[in-house]
């Protein structure tokens, strides 16, 4: 990796990772280390995300770096922590107990989160407050060092197998909707939270509705100050577009491979028509995938800003239209569906499953973690900085507002 | 009626057809509509889908026999009610609408074109078009549902298994083309594979029919150039279903959109999503000149019915599908659940867009209608 921008000087380099991951790997050898000892000792020697402070599973250097440990220890053979099932944790629980969080709660959650021991879900969603988040109704009140929860969220991804959630609640009504929110972390097994499937359109159960009644949180599981909830909850909101839109690819991955590949085996399915849409998607996939890859360089020092927003809309629209181009090619397979039953999945695997689901699964890239009518709002007014629409919301407390 | 060659003349077209409703058009849909929403509404149709049971026989009953909704294409003479294909696409834009499980478009539609173009020579078609036209009968061609007009027909035995074949679950007796003619295959005398379809309202399976099942309705040239004719009235038609779909998803999302509040407003104030509305109502009032257009040739079998045909199937599949993804869109996290009737009309949209030819396949089909050869 001779292409990495420069780090600050007392941050590793590239050579120095290889040569630390090698002598990992050396005292613990994958073949011989059981899989949670080896993550464990993993996240302590600093190669967990090598760009997180030292003693909280990284090393203080460069984000880009994190790619020269994982080609070693992929090289190497050694198990991985599954980022897939533990998404939410990774992509947004951890950026934001990083940067909001004590050093409590640093301890205790980071490691745990990594490991994949705990899965977190994200409670921000509610059945009047989607992409007006920021119109949340769940109350938490305070009674001495707990707070009493009850709400209800929904869309809850993973709830069913979640330990732990971020959680926003409104603790003043009479503020101004941004003002009177705080942000919590939920022990998901805390007498009062109650998970119910709610069964997609593509006949799994894949989030859930979440019902809070009178779950008590501890004041130390708050992160944050009072009524700094949105501040934080914009953190995670953030981190949870570049997670989305921002995994690293490589050419061909993602839903472009299955289209691909059946196109060279079944030459009986090719039309003009077809090819010429194939070569323009397959095009388009490749340059989001260079300017993914464009973009991560550029945050590789900073924090995620609205630029995240770019990629998550160009993903979800490429998704959604390469795996509607999948179902056309096959033709009369297209027309049929894998299978209906109700499940609960562990992890959302697009390219485990057939191109019926992938093109179900894909209409949701454009509604979770923000809505692609949002995310272009969110690009228009704050990366171009054009004036937005008039709004009467900002300064009404928010129990006068129109629901 | 005749359908018309394909040649260059046919671009240019005749008289105008007539794209609007009459009065008995109306009349007919006031009354399909009005069983539908008693008894096909979303909610219903998911509960029965969910219990496996997707056809409503009771339904299909009152809807063949009650409204006579069946026969509308069949004449007088065969027992029918000697309508045609412009008062059958008002039933089909009911059934698009509801997104309701029900043979119309295979045994109303195709089915029937395929007999009729076989009887009267043919005593067992005249029989079966009675049949079918008094709702005593469901028959369905054995045909993959992505067949299109000009599309290579099948040619075999007639033990060559099937796929993809609609409403397979509804037929008592399907229509086989086979390279020695038509036949028609009593459901009890041919092998049903049924798959697990992508749109759940339209069943699909693997149909073989058992060495020596049926009748010989028609001899080869006759059947292929009836199975043809069937084709083109099925596309010509599901342009209908597919507008009926499409104005439910665009009049559903803005109802959802006029009383939803984001921001303290209704969500359908803010200008982002007025324009697309406004532009998907466009879309919508476009496929409906289309799907009118190809009606009105089949009814009067107009010189350019393959053309007209061909370009509503080209037009109304996109609109259908983009009507039925904003509406997902649009619903936000409700419009991807289950509960939510919008992924009734997703999968329907998507599938119908892959029946009796893809867009792109009646594009490629205009180049040679419309003189404008590829490169
Ligand atoms: C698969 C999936 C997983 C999810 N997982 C989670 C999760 O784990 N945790 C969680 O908290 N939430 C989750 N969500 C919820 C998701 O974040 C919300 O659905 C989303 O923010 C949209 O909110 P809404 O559904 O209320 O739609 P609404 O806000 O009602 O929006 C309806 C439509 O109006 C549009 N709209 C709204 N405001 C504007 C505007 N100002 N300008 C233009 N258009 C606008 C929207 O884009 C949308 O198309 C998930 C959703 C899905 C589909």
């Amino acid at each position: 990796m001779s292409a990495t921008p420069p780090t600050p000087p007392t941050s590793p380099t590239a050579a120095e990772l290889t040569a630390r991951t090698r002598e990992f790997l050396a005292a613990h050898p994958p073949a011989d280390t059981d899989r949670a000892t080896f993550l464990r000792a993993r996240f302590d020697a600093g190669l967990a995300w090598v760009h997180y402070p030292e003693g909280l599973g990284g090393l203080a250097a460069s984000r880009t770096l994190q790619a020269v440990v994982d080609a070693e220890l992929e090289a190497a053979g050694a198990p991985d922590n599954d980022p897939r099932r533990i998404g939410i944790g990774l992509g947004m629980a951890a950026p934001t107990i990083l940067a909001y969080g004590t050093e409590e709660q640093k301890q205790r959650f980071l490691r745990p989160l990594w490991v994949g021991e705990e899965v977190w879900c994200q409670l921000f969603s509610e059945p009047g407050a989607g992409s007006d988040l920021a119109a949340l109704g769940t109350r938490a009140v305070r009674d001495g060092d707990t707070w009493v929860v009850d709400g209800q969220k929904v869309w809850t991804s993973s709830a069913h197998t979640a330990r732990w959630a971020i959680l926003i609640a409104r603790t003043d009504p009479d503020l101004p909707k941004h003002q009177g929110i705080t942000y919590f972390l939920c022990d998901m097994t805390d007498p009062g939270v109650e998970v119910r499937p709610l069964r997609q359109i593509t006949g799994e159960a894949e989030f859930n509705e979440v019902f809070l009644t009178g779950v008590r949180i501890p004041d130390s599981h708050r992160l944050g100050a009072v009524g700094q909830g949105w501040e934080v909850a914009r953190t995670t909101l953030m981190n949870e577009r570049v997670s989305i839109g921002g995994m690293r690819i490589p050419r061909e991955g993602g839903m472009i491979a299955p289209v691909a590949a059946a196109w060279r085996a079944r030459p009986e399915l090719r039309t003009h028509a077809l090819h010429d849409r194939l070569l323009t998607l397959w095009t388009e996939a490749e340059v989001a995938r260079l300017a993914a890859e464009r973009l991560r360089q550029q945050l590789a020092a900073g924090r995620p800003g609205p630029e995240g927003s770019g990629m998550k809309l160009t993903f979800a629209r490429l998704n959604q239209e390469i795996s509607g181009l999948e179902v056309e090619l096959l033709a009369e397979e297209g027309l049929l569906y894998g299978d209906w039953t109700m499940r609960r999945p562990e992890l959302v695997d697009f390219t485990g499953r057939d191109a019926g689901y992938r093109y179900l699964r894909a209409k949701g890239n454009s509604i979770e973690g923000g809505t692609s009518e949002v995310l272009l709002n969110i690009v228009a007014e704050r990366v171009l900085g054009l004036p937005s629409e008039p709004r009467d919301d900002k300064d009404l407390p928010w129990k006068d507002l129109a629901r | 009626m005749t359908a018309s060659t394909a040649s260059a003349a046919s671009a240019a077209s005749a008289a105008p057809a007539d794209l609007l409703y009459s009065d008995t058009e109306d009349e007919l849909r006031a009354a399909v509509r009005s069983l539908l929403a008693d008894r096909s509404s979303p909610a219903a149709v998911l509960a029965r889908l969910e219990q496996d049971r997707p056809y409503d026989p009771e339904l299909w009953n009152t809807l063949a026999t009650g409204i006579g909704a069946a026969g509308l294409l069949v004449p007088e003479k065969l027992g029918g009610q000697g309508a045609s294909h412009r008062e059958a696409a008002v039933v089909l834009e009911e059934l698009g609408r509801s997104v309701t499980p029900a043979p119309y478009l295979t045994s109303a539609v195709v089915a029937t074109e395929i007999l009729l173009a076989c009887a009267p020579a043919s005593p067992g078609a005249t029989a079966l078009l009675g049949e079918l036209a008094a709702g005593r009968t469901v028959c369905v061609p054995a045909l993959p549902l992505t067949l299109g007009p000009g599309g290579p027909l099948p040619a075999g035995p007639p033990t060559a298994p099937v796929a993809a074949v609609a409403d397979a679950a509804a037929a008592h007796t399907f229509l086989v083309l086979a390279d020695s003619g038509l036949y028609a295959v009593p459901a009890a005398e041919a092998t049903r594979a049924d798959r697990t379809p992508l749109d759940l309202t339209r069943p699909l399976a693997t149909v073989t029919p058992h060495p020596g099942a049926g009748t010989l309705l028609a001899d080869p040239a006759t059947a292929r150039h009836a199975v043809r004719r069937g084709l083109l009235a099925g596309a010509g038609l599901l342009a209908s279903e597919q507008l009926g779909l499409a104005d439910w998803c665009l009049t559903e999302t803005v109802g959802h959109l006029r009383t939803r509040h984001q921001f303290n407003r209704p969500v359908g104030s803010f200008q982002a999503l007025k324009h697309r509305l406004a532009q998907l109502w466009l879309d919508v009032a476009s496929a409906r000149a289309a799907a009118r257009a190809a009606a009105d040739a089949l009814a009067t079998g107009a010189a350019d019915t393959e053309l007209v045909v061909s370009v509503a199937q080209a037009y109304c599949s996109g609109v259908a599908v983009r009507a039925a993804e904003e509406c997902v869109q649009l619903h936000g996290g409700i419009g991807m659940t289950w509960e939510h009737p919008a992924h009734l009309y997703l999968k329907r949209a998507k599938a119908d867009s892959l029946a009796l030819g893809t867009a792109a396949h009646h594009r490629t089909r205009l180049a040679a209608l419309a003189d404008l050869p590829s490169p």
